[in-house]
Parts: structure tokens; sequence; C-alpha cells
């Protein structure tokens, strides 16, 4: 087994959020965050990559649990398990979307370790850049999933640019759609990011998935009270319902009004996983449908909306009727 | 045979290098049968050689621990790299843990900490400090009786090749210590954090669901 045993590093288990935050200025690009380590243990037992400071969040109680907060809203500690925030009363009842993104992610002891913060920060899953290869995101100048021979049935239909891998978490889509804040904290002090804006694809920065920059650490996820308990749709095709990432992933949150059987669709926000860099918020959609009666129409025509402009790669055209068809469930049965 | 292959002309076999001088070889080896724990630490600490764990870098941590598993409090020296699997396994002798794929992709590794059921391969010991983990080997009753999973396992034919079954059953107990009567799909959702190569999910249902219930037999055979 020594093949696993990961490099040698440095483990620091600070107790607060600042002590952190400083240890991680200290050690610069030689430090690394470590949260749930799912996602860090892979890299490091492949020996990718090799910290020498490893400064181990777990033990920061301030990063834990959910808090309501005046207004109506909540806030979730970035370092909360899944598992917490799929049993949570406060999420189950006003937010059930997040406790349905949780419980499709991975399996249940990952989700009792894994945390909110490390699913939405974990790194690209695309199998050749985890085999340790010299591709764009990994440094080099080439991608190996978009060649003719290049597996690719996973990767992204929108967005590409040079880099083709997807956003692979379950939780991001939910927290765009609920219109999540995230909360930053570095060496320059607290930052509040939206989730529209804290998901980054390659056009921006090819070597990271998000704004957070080295020695940034992610403390929480604000959830305003504007989406509180409205109509939630969340659904994950995979090809195994335990552990495998998403093939494409759905989450909407819609505010309707009318009778039942005469609805109308008030406002709306949807965003899809794994179709892109991001989670792939469907503005589109939400303008073919915002306005409109509810209905299978609206649905169909949402549904063809969602994947205008789609590229497909050799082996993942199957995304394409896949997402049409998530929309449309998503618009009808929400 | 050729003289320089002869054993009388090679050099004495030089184990002092492993054995301090006030212990004789005979003592040494005698003492290495009698623990196996020592035979596994040492592989351990072979195995490692090429992993180069620093000794002037013990960083942040205190390399020192105790550790409450199965009851007991364990003294043991863990690297700031290692997983709980690894020090169950080859620091603290409890091989009922097996390691499948390292990975967190298996579940062969599943113990409880604080009775939640956790990959041991995907945990790192010194984020364990203080708090209570059970393997398999713990489950057992204080006169040695089986734990009423491990026993439902025997009664239901629970395993085929039984590599899997110490992760299945931490899962189970995990569950069941959580939800005492759970339906057939709540164990499935609870076991389906581990894999099985055999197949043996249905007989692991089963079990469960007998340990859960009035012992009746629940399989269909």
């Amino acid at each position: 087994m020594s093949r696993d045993m990961m490099s040698a590093f440095e483990l620091y288990q600070p107790d607060s959020v600042q002590g952190a935050v400083d240890l991680l200025a200290k050690f610069g690009k030689d430090g690394w965050a470590l949260a749930g380590g799912n996602d860090s243990f892979d890299w490091f037992k492949d020996r990718i990559k090799r910290p020498k400071y490893v400064v181990d969040l777990g033990g920061i109680a301030s990063l834990k649990g959910v808090r309501e907060m005046p207004g109506g809203g909540v806030e979730i500690g970035a370092l909360t398990t899944l598992t917490d925030i799929e049993r949570n009363s406060v999420i189950q009842g006003k937010y059930k979307l997040l406790a349905d993104a949780a419980r499709r992610v991975a399996s249940p002891q990952i989700r009792n370790s894994g945390t909110i913060g490390g699913n939405v920060s974990q790194d690209a899953r695309c199998w050749y850049y985890r085999y340790g290869v010299n591709c764009y995101r990994a440094g080099g100048n080439t991608c190996f999933a978009d060649t003719p021979q290049g597996q690719n049935r996973e990767h992204c239909l929108f967005g590409a640019s040079r880099c083709v891998a997807v956003s692979p978490s379950d939780t991001a889509p939910a927290l765009v759609a609920l219109d999540a804040t995230m909360v930053v904290l570095g060496p320059k002090g607290q930052k509040e990011v939206k989730a529209d804006d804290f998901f980054i694809g390659p056009n921006i920065d090819i070597q990271r998935m998000t704004v957070l920059e080295k020695g940034e650490v992610l403390t929480a996820i604000r959830l305003p009270a504007e989406w509180a308990g409205a109509r939630f749709y969340f659904e994950k095709v995979a090809d195994r319902n335990t552990w495998d990432f998403p093939l494409v992933n759905i989450a909407a949150a819609i505010k309707v009004s009318g009778a039942a059987g005469s609805e109308k669709i008030d406002a709306i926000r949807i965003a899809a996983g794994a179709v892109q860099c991001v989670p792939r918020r469907l503005t589109v959609v939400e303008g073919v449908v915002t306005g409109q009666p509810k209905t299978e129409d609206t649905a169909k025509l949402a549904g063809q909306s969602a994947v205008r402009g789609a590229t497909p790669l050799n082996f993942n055209h199957f995304k394409i009727p896949l997402l049409q068809n998530l929309v449309t469930r998503a618009i009808r049965d929400a | 045979m050729a003289d320089n292959t002869n054993g009388r002309d090679l050099p004495e076999p030089q184990f002092d290098q492993f054995v301090s001088k006030a212990t004789s070889r005979r003592q040494f080896i005698k003492g290495v049968i009698a623990s196996g724990a020592a035979v596994s630490a040492s592989g351990y600490l072979f195995t490692l050689a090429g992993c180069s764990p620093n000794p002037k870098s013990a960083g942040g941590i205190e390399r020192l621990l105790t550790l409450n598993v199965n009851g007991q409090m364990r003294p043991v020296d863990v690297l700031p790299n290692e997983t709980l699997a690894m020090t169950l396994r080859y620091k603290l002798g409890l091989t009922g843990t097996k390691l499948g794929c390292d990975r967190g992709e298996c579940g062969a590794c599943t113990v409880t900490i604080d009775g939640v059921a956790s990959y041991s391969c995907s945990t790192l010991t010194h984020s364990v400090r203080g708090r209570k983990i059970t393997t398999i080997e713990g489950l057992e009753g204080a006169n040695g009786e089986l734990h009423k999973v491990q026993q439902a396992m025997i009664d239901e034919l629970g395993p085929q090749c039984g590599f899997c079954t110490p992760g299945q059953i931490m899962s189970a107990v995990a569950l069941l210590d959580a939800n005492p009567h759970p339906t057939r799909d709540e164990v499935r959702h609870a076991l389906s954090g581990n894999l099985c190569r055999c197949g043996a999910y249905d007989h692991y249902l089963n079990a469960v669901m007998r340990a859960a219930g009035n012992g009746e037999r629940v399989s269909q055979a």
C-alpha cells in the first residue's frame, strides 16, 4: 500500500478562521487548505499535488452549522457536512432544493465527512487532468479530452476555452438557483461573492474553478430569504446512483401564482451542472418562462431553449437531450 | 559449484544493525514472533522508506497521540500524513478494517467515528483525536458474543468472499444505532457507500433486516 501513502507534509490544526488564514498567508504556494479531504487526499495519494504545509480547517467550530439570520435567510458554515445539511430542519423546511442536492452527492460516508465548502470548491474531475498529464489546466498547452480519440463523454457542452472540463458539484447549481452569497476570508480581509460569480470558467482562469485564490478560505454560504419556501426541483442523472458525479444535474427555484391547474410562473432561477465549467445559469430559460402559464407547452419550450448553442464533443451528444428533458421536467414538475 | 558462491566464503549476515547490542539476535526474533504488532509495524515503517517522513518536520501537531479505539485508549505515534486506516491496520494491528481502493470509492475501510460511518482511508488520524472510533473488532460483547448484525450476517449467509463484510457491518451498525427499525430502502441507502464485488447485496440487506427485526427469517430462500 505504500504506493498510496501520501507524500510527507506538516499538518496544522488551527482553532480559528483567522489563525488558518494567517497560516495559509505564511505558507503561500506551499500551503493547502484541507476541509473534508475527499478531494485533497486523491491529489496527495497520486503525488500530483505535494503541499509542504496542510492546514486542517476541521477543528474550527465557527465554520460549522446552520444559523438563521435576521431577515429570514440562513448562513451555512463552509465546514458543515453534507449529511448535516441534508438533515437540517431549517434547510429541509425552507431550502429543500439544497437538502435534495446534498443527498445526491457521492456516498453516505463521503457525505458524512464531505463539507459544503469542499463540495463547491473541489477541482475539475477530468480524468486526463486527474491523471497528472500536462494539460492546459495543469499549466501545459494541450487538451487531451478534446481530441479525436479523447474520451469526453462527461465533458462540457458550453463555454469551452481550451479546457472542456465541467463543474462536478451537485450542490453548486442548487446554490446558484437559490441566489446564495459566498463569504470568503483572505489576507486582505473578508469579501462576499454571489454564487453566480464565485465559479469561474477557463476563459477567466484556466487553473482554478472558483474565485478563491491561494490563501483564501470560503467561510460561509448565505441563502437569502427571497427564495425560501419557493417551489423547487432537483434532479441528478449519473451512471450510478452512488459515488458518481453528475452527467447532468438541474436545480430550479420557481415562484408561482394562481390556482392549481392555471398557475403562472412569476419568477424563476434555474441552473444546470456538469454541462459547463461553471454551474450554468439558464438565463434564456428564465426569460422564456417568466410570466408564462406553468404548462406542458411552456416546459417543452423551456427545454428547447436550454440547449440552444450547445457545442457537443465527440462522445457527449447525449447530454443535449438529457439537459433538454431535465429542464422540461423541472418546469413541469416543480 | 564455484568457490565464490560457496556459503562459507560469503560474509556473515550483519544483523547487528537491526538489533541493539543489549539484545541477542535470538531474543529479538522471539520478541518479534511473539508480537504481531511489531511485525506489522516494522513492515510498515520499511515500506515508508520512499516517503521520507522527515523527523525534523514535526510541523504544527504533536505526533504522539492517544486514540480512543473500541473503548480502549491506545497511545500511538502517527505521521501527519497518515490515514486512520493505516494507523488501525499497521500501527494498532486492527486488520479487520480492510483497504480496498484507498480512495473512498469502495467502503471496505468503513469504521464508525462517534457513531457515524466513515471511510478510514479518507480520514487523517490526527483529525479524530479525542473522538470515539469503533472498528469491526470492537463490536463483540464483553463475553465475546457477536453483535446482532454480525450474528445476522451468519444466519442469513450474508457475505460471499467476505472482504467487504467488515465495512458493510460497520455501515449497518451506524444505521441501526440511529434508526433501530429501518425499512429495506433505508438499509439499501445506508449501505450504498459499500461495494460488494460478489454482488451479495440482497443477502446483506436480509441480514440487516433480520438484525433490525425480531429475528424472523426475512430472506426468500
